[in-house]
């Protein structure tokens, strides 16, 4: 076997060879999208996820449905929802200035982190500094972006997720598959043998009967813990408040009982007002799950005050660049609007068939598509902003009308101008091009394809197998082609006539 | 009213019939219709796939092409979308050329849309009395509003409509997507077809042949051999024959 054969037949154990080389310096979240195909392959034979997706479109899908009834001006409200977040990204500088100078007047530190490494530096410098043993977490994105648990671990701290979704995915050992719902992909009899295996109780069969289990679990570590870490859904420039969404609540737990309270969060997610907040929540759950509310809304500025009974000692704010410059100023700053609903992935036809895994990363759907790319490099996921048929239906449901699938195509043009993909696409669009702007040869060629086509369907009029088209052809037929074009056809009736 | 026909690069291709059932069905409603030869493409496969100067290359020519037309139709919501949204909305938006671009996009429609809300057609010529399911394809629908329009024309040719579930969702040929990733297209396809088959219909109907190739292939892949697919303007001329 020569060896462009060996290479071509282990193309993807040699690709993914030099992927993991290539990415060993990322200490964040492995990336995996550069699989995401393959993955995606498996991913339509899983049974447990398949079931899982389909179920949950009663609440991401009908349920969002059902929520947006009661607003009559939806769209004037995502009209101003995303003049809000617009206005927030051209003022970026001003509204974190602004930010931390209220935060710090009411004792919070306020810190500036440009890269994930940093980052993990800092929160790790406030654990040390402090003797914290044990940390409990609430859900936050971007210190999965970072990989902050790992490093915390690393350096001997306990970290507890709370979030119960997160809590399940840490016994597991497996990252988020969807950003608001991130064990999704679990199925109730996976979830109950974690707990068997981590709890060393009796294994349980009734949901709400595990849920009290988790939540007997927690509480102790909520008790325990010296430093809370939580995310924030957004900053609040006039008050320096930071804040979260959630059902559970155990983002008040984590953000109150503990001494030292860190909030980790992405530069972009500062609005300017109290006002803009209530505008923004109106969409934010309604988008996610149809709720008109969340259960808790945790909104804190400061630290413990002298004449306050609760609270903590010492409030860290650390913000996360990691590539969110790289889309101010440029023509995909509009994803930087994005307030974390869901609604998008949840609405994606490819999403709901193969999954949030197969992105390989953090964010998956829509939003990773083009998230991923520019925090990783486009190189390395390259499949995900053709992970889409631009069917639209995540514009029209993203409640700050980010234009993801156009944003995508920008990513596809970047693809294009710096020719990386594939061979065999690339010639394919060349020769396109080439006869498309030549009507002559173009009809000549058109000819030959009916001709072909036609012949090749036979008597049936379908065609099983088309050479370089196996994507189509593995599971469908392609209805064949008359055998004349449209073009000869009607010249021939004109002659006919004349 | 000079109406120049659009026919598509799939329609000239694969389905000629479509062309000339939509020449049919504009001559029926009394505009005179012109069918400029040079035309092939309107660019969408090299502009969904990031080739953005061909994708310009070809609105010129498109452009050029259409100039002494006072309408441009088209039997297919994706390619009346490229025109009419995305060549000014998008490749040309921060261009001289983008008031031209303009006026070519205001003079561009979808055929059942043309049919419904400019020429305000009353009758069709032809008859199709069974029950059909329709797809709304994507582009026709989202960026064009392509919804009712084809339904009424149906009605009016005596059609009964058995709406399937999820109409409205991907059908999953997203052009060079069915075949980049042919295996979640075969899936996306396969949840169609399933939702149409239990719609009971006779025939499926939609307004796109990319969608309708890519449903027809996998219907009788899976062994449906009765479910007989249909662009609109097929059923709305004289002669079930005609379909063939």
């Amino acid at each position: 076997m020569s060896i462009t054969v060996i290479v071509q037949k282990h193309s993807m154990l040699v690709f993914s060879v030099f992927s993991v080389v290539k990415n060993w310096r990322l200490t964040e979240m492995q990336v995996q999208s550069m699989f995401f195909k393959r993955t995606a392959s498996i991913k339509l034979d899983d049974a447990v996820l398949q079931h899982n997706m389909k179920k949950a479109r009663s609440k991401f899908v009908d349920g969002r449905a059902k929520g947006m009834l009661d607003l009559d001006n939806l769209e004037d409200i995502r009209t101003a929802a995303a003049a809000i977040r617009d206005r927030a990204l051209a003022n970026l500088d001003a509204y974190l200035i602004e930010f931390e100078r209220n935060a710090v007047r009411r004792g919070a530190q306020v810190h500036w982190a440009e890269t994930a490494a940093e980052a993990n530096r800092i929160v790790l410098d406030i654990a040390r500094k402090n003797h914290i043993k044990k940390i409990t977490k609430s859900k936050s994105m971007v210190t999965e972006e970072i990989g902050l648990n790992d490093e915390l671990a690393k350096a001997g701290i306990e970290v507890v997720e709370t979030d119960l979704g997160e809590y399940i995915l840490q016994l597991a050992g497996e990252p988020p598959s969807h950003i608001v719902a991130p064990a999704m992909h679990k199925s109730k009899e996976q979830v109950a043998d974690l707990f068997v295996q981590h709890h060393h109780k009796p294994r349980l069969t009734d949901i709400s009967a595990m849920t009290r289990e988790a939540r007997e679990a927690l509480r102790g570590h909520f008790l325990g813990a010296d430093m809370g870490i939580s995310g924030a859904n957004f900053v609040i420039a006039e008050s320096g408040t930071t804040l979260t969404v959630t059902n559970e609540g155990n983002a008040d737990m984590v953000t109150t009982l503990p001494r030292i309270h860190v909030v980790v969060t992405g530069i972009e997610k500062v609005i300017g007002t109290m006002e803009d907040f209530a505008t923004l929540i109106r969409l934010l759950p309604r988008s996610a799950v149809g709720q008109s509310i969340a259960n808790y809304l945790t909104l804190t500025t400061g630290i413990k005050a002298p004449d306050e009974k609760e609270g903590p000692e010492q409030m860290h704010i650390v913000f996360i660049d990691a590539g969110r410059t790289k889309f101010v100023g440029g023509e995909l700053q509009p994803m930087l609007r994005c307030i974390r609903c869901g609604a998008c992935m949840n609405h994606c036809p490819v999403y709901q068939n193969i999954g949030g895994h197969a992105y390989g990363w953090v964010y998956p759907g829509p939003m990773g598509s083009i998230l991923t790319p520019t925090y990783v490099g486009i190189e390395n996921a390259g499949d995900l902003p053709n992970a889409a048929t631009f069917c639209g239906e995540c514009a029209v449901v993203c409640p700050v009308k980010i234009p993801l699938p156009d944003l995508m195509r920008k990513l596809r043009e970047k693809q294009f101008d710096l020719a990386l993909r594939p061979w065999s696409e690339r010639m394919a669009i060349r020769a396109w091009g080439f006869a498309v702007q030549r009507p002559r040869f173009y009809a000549l060629m058109s000819r030959l394809g009916a001709r072909f086509g036609a012949w090749l369907g036979g008597r049936k009029k379908l065609i099983h197998r088309l050479p370089g088209l196996d994507g189509w052809t593995h599971g469908r037929d392609m209805p064949a082609p008359t055998g004349k074009t449209f073009r000869e056809l009607y010249r021939a009736r004109r002659a006919g006539r004349a | 009213m000079k109406v120049g026909l659009f026919v598509t690069c799939l329609v000239d291709l694969v389905r000629p019939g479509i062309g000339f059932a939509a020449l049919e069905l504009l001559e029926d409603a009394g505009c005179e219709v012109i069918v400029p030869e040079t035309q092939t493409c309107c660019g969408q496969p090299g502009y969904n796939s990031g080739a953005r100067e061909i994708s310009m290359e070809l609105a010129r020519k498109v452009l050029a092409e259409f100039a002494d037309c006072d309408y441009v139709v088209a039997p297919s919501g994706s390619c009346a979308g490229q025109i009419k949204v995305h060549y000014p909305g998008d490749l040309f938006r921060d261009t001289p050329e983008r008031e031209a671009f303009d006026k070519l996009a205001a003079k561009t429609f979808e055929l059942s849309d043309f049919l419904v809300n400019v020429l305000k057609v009353e009758r069709v010529p032809g008859k199709y009395a069974d029950t059909i399911t329709y797809h709304d394809s994507c582009s026709g629908l989202r960026e064009l509003g392509v919804k009712q329009q084809p339904r009424a024309l149906l009605a009016l040719a005596g059609a009964t409509i058995s709406e399937m579930q999820d109409c409205e969702k991907c059908c999953g040929f997203g052009g060079t997507f069915s075949i980049k990733l042919g295996e979640i297209s075969t899936r996306m396809a396969d949840n169609k077809c399933k939702n149409i088959k239990a719609a009971g219909a006779e025939a499926i109907v939609g307004g796109d042949l990319g969608c309708l190739l890519n449903i027809e292939g996998r219907l009788r892949r899976s062994g449906d051999e009765s479910t007989k697919v249909f662009h609109f303007a097929e059923l709305l001329v004289e002669g079930k024959s005609k379909c063939d």
